[in-house]
């Protein structure tokens, strides 16, 4: 389609406005980065990304945080999906509270959760041990809304009924429906919502700094009160990180069914 | 022919029980998933709404609730927070939606459109702890526009950093990632709009700026407004960038929270925290529920994802 020249410059200087809103503080941490700090250094230096790997409880944390999205993952391969299919195909009646259920977390901020989950939080880590597993339990709140929203954008997509009715007659048991049939044929949903769970564990920083737990996020605060260049670094490494692994996923649906919450 | 049972839920098997008993056993099947809510969501919520009735002691009473709606100090951070959180919201929403207009009009999964996509998937979830590095590194003493502004504009805010460190700076902040979600938000929408509206106004005369005024906009404004009710609820929850750029507790409300919380000096306040984040859930309330009523005029036209 021809365009005019006008329609043209304004579309181009509103890309680059917001082009150079996004991306200069990119660039302004690599530069930052690669400065010289302390005495020996002069003119750039890669220093602070080398002494990433020297950090003491840098790796600890990345080991932690991927843990806790492991375990993220886990609940939600093996309890929130097979719920909600559940719930889809025996219980029509519950389809309307369970979607209320998975979009509270919208109307409850991440502090007001760490303050109603202390006292339980606090009473674990005393009677059982400080695992990641509460930690994985309020992750796994925080990012419902968006697990179903994608969840059920792929679920009404498909026929599951008839899906699960041809299975059953062919013999297959419910837990070989639920996980054998209708969960690849909703893979693209569950991979939208499994990497939407890694980058928020990887990226959360209010309950775990809160509830005083070292993830990957605490840890960069932390490094950055000592040495301002290694957490730049970091934050750098881990976002680049990030971009890498999302221009791997096709990215043809996954925009629209990660954030368009709807709770009408 | 044998139905195994499913995790353990009591789904029961083909053999027993009646009809009637099957079809309420179907609802044990729910329960995990209802221990796991209930207890990492359902009870904070219900530890937060009922223990901002509550004093320290954990006796009835609206003492706190009160001492909190009449303090200045929270007056004042719950201020701020509403502030921020409306300007960001604005500003974010305008900037994004027209970013999200320029990629549209670009072309369709072209290399623009793929990576401003990639790009804001990851930028809006760059809040906190690393995009308060980011803007140190730029405008902070030393960074990188801050040292270019002390050699060419030396007279001008950029070369003074101390208004990063205020209200200005976390609006600019929080703008950063405000306008990634936007475009996530709205692209959608934008891809919805029947290029036949655009033709039919096109084929009865219309200008460009006339199908914008009198269609396009009119019919975006509710989605439009969501999306910005959507960014509001983001920036006013967000607690982690503040805590990195900001040391000071009371500026904003979740700061406040966390250190009624969590105070260091021993005058830890759970009552005081709850209270605080009762006044916050209703706002977010308030305005997810406005949210609610837009989208069900949007979803009038736009097919429901």
């Amino acid at each position: 389609m021809k365009r005019s020249l006008a329609v043209q410059i304004w579309r181009w200087s509103i890309i680059l406005t917001v082009a150079l809103y996004l991306l200069v503080p990119l660039y302004a941490m690599l530069d930052f980065s690669t400065k010289p700090f302390g005495f020996a250094d002069k003119g750039r230096t890669w220093r602070a990304w080398k002494m990433i790997a020297t950090q003491p409880d840098l790796s600890a944390a990345i080991t932690r945080s991927l843990i806790t999205a492991l375990i993220v993952m886990a609940l939600i391969l093996f309890l929130i999906v097979p719920t909600a299919i559940w719930v889809h195909l025996k219980l029509p009646a519950l389809r309307r509270p369970f979607e209320l259920l998975c979009l509270l977390p919208l109307a409850i901020p991440a502090i007001v959760i760490v303050v109603g989950i202390a006292p339980l939080y606090r009473w674990i880590s005393i009677n059982l041990s400080e695992s990641p597993i509460t930690l994985a339990g309020v992750y796994s709140m925080l990012i419902l809304p968006y697990t179903y929203r994608s969840l059920s954008a792929a679920l009404d997509a498909v026929d599951i009924h008839t899906l699960a009715e041809a299975a059953t007659t062919l013999g297959a048991s419910i837990s070989r429906v639920i996980f054998g049939i209708i969960m690849p044929t909703i893979k693209t949903g569950i991979v939208n919502g499994s990497f939407i769970a890694i980058a928020l564990v990887l990226g959360e920083y209010t309950i775990s700094n809160i509830l005083n737990f070292k993830t990957f996020q605490v840890v960069i605060a932390q490094i950055g009160r000592t040495n301002g260049n290694v957490a730049v670094a970091v934050s750098l490494a881990s976002l680049l990180f990030v971009l890498f692994l999302l221009l791997l996923v096709p990215t043809k649906k996954r925009q629209g069914a990660v954030l368009d919450v709807d709770i009408a | 022919m044998d139905q195994l049972q499913y995790k353990g839920t009591g789904s029961a098997s083909g053999r027993t029980g009646s009809r009637y008993w099957r079809g309420k056993a179907a609802y044990l099947g729910v329960l995990p998933f209802l221990l796991l809510s209930g207890l990492f969501l359902l009870y904070p919520t219900w530890n937060v709404v009922s223990g901002a009735f509550k004093d320290n002691k954990s006796r009835f009473s609206t003492t706190v609730l009160k001492e909190v709606y009449r303090s200045k100090v929270a007056r004042h951070a719950f201020a701020n927070s509403l502030e921020i959180s409306a300007k960001t919201a604005i500003v974010g929403a305008v900037l994004g939606a027209l970013f999200a207009w320029a990629i549209v009009t670009g072309k369709p999964g072209g290399p623009l459109y793929k990576v401003s996509v990639a790009l804001s998937s990851v930028l809006a979830q760059f809040g906190g702890v690393m995009l308060t590095f980011a803007f140190l590194a730029t405008f902070g003493f030393n960074g990188l526009v801050s040292t270019l502004a002390i050699k060419i504009l030396p007279h001008t805010f950029l070369a003074d950093s101390t208004w990063l460190y205020g209200k200005t700076g976390l609006t600019v902040l929080y703008t950063f990632f405000q306008i990634p979600l936007m475009v996530l938000v709205f692209l959608p929408t934008l891809e919805n709009l029947k290029p036949q509206w655009r033709e039919a106004s096109d084929a009865l005369g219309g200008r460009a700026h006339e199908y914008w005024l009198r269609v396009g906009i009119p019919i975006l404004t509710p989605s439009f407004a969501g999306a910005a009710l959507l960014l509001f609820v983001n920036s006013f929850s967000a607690y982690a960038t503040a805590n990195t750029l900001i040391n000071l507790s009371d500026f904003l409300t979740p700061l406040e929270i966390a250190t009624a919380l969590t105070s260091e000096t021993g005058g830890s306040n759970p009552a005081e925290a709850k209270s605080l984040s009762l006044f916050m859930v209703i706002v977010v309330v308030i305005v997810m529920g406005l949210y609610a009523l837009l989208r069900r005029r949007v979803s009038k036209w736009e097919p429901r994802r």
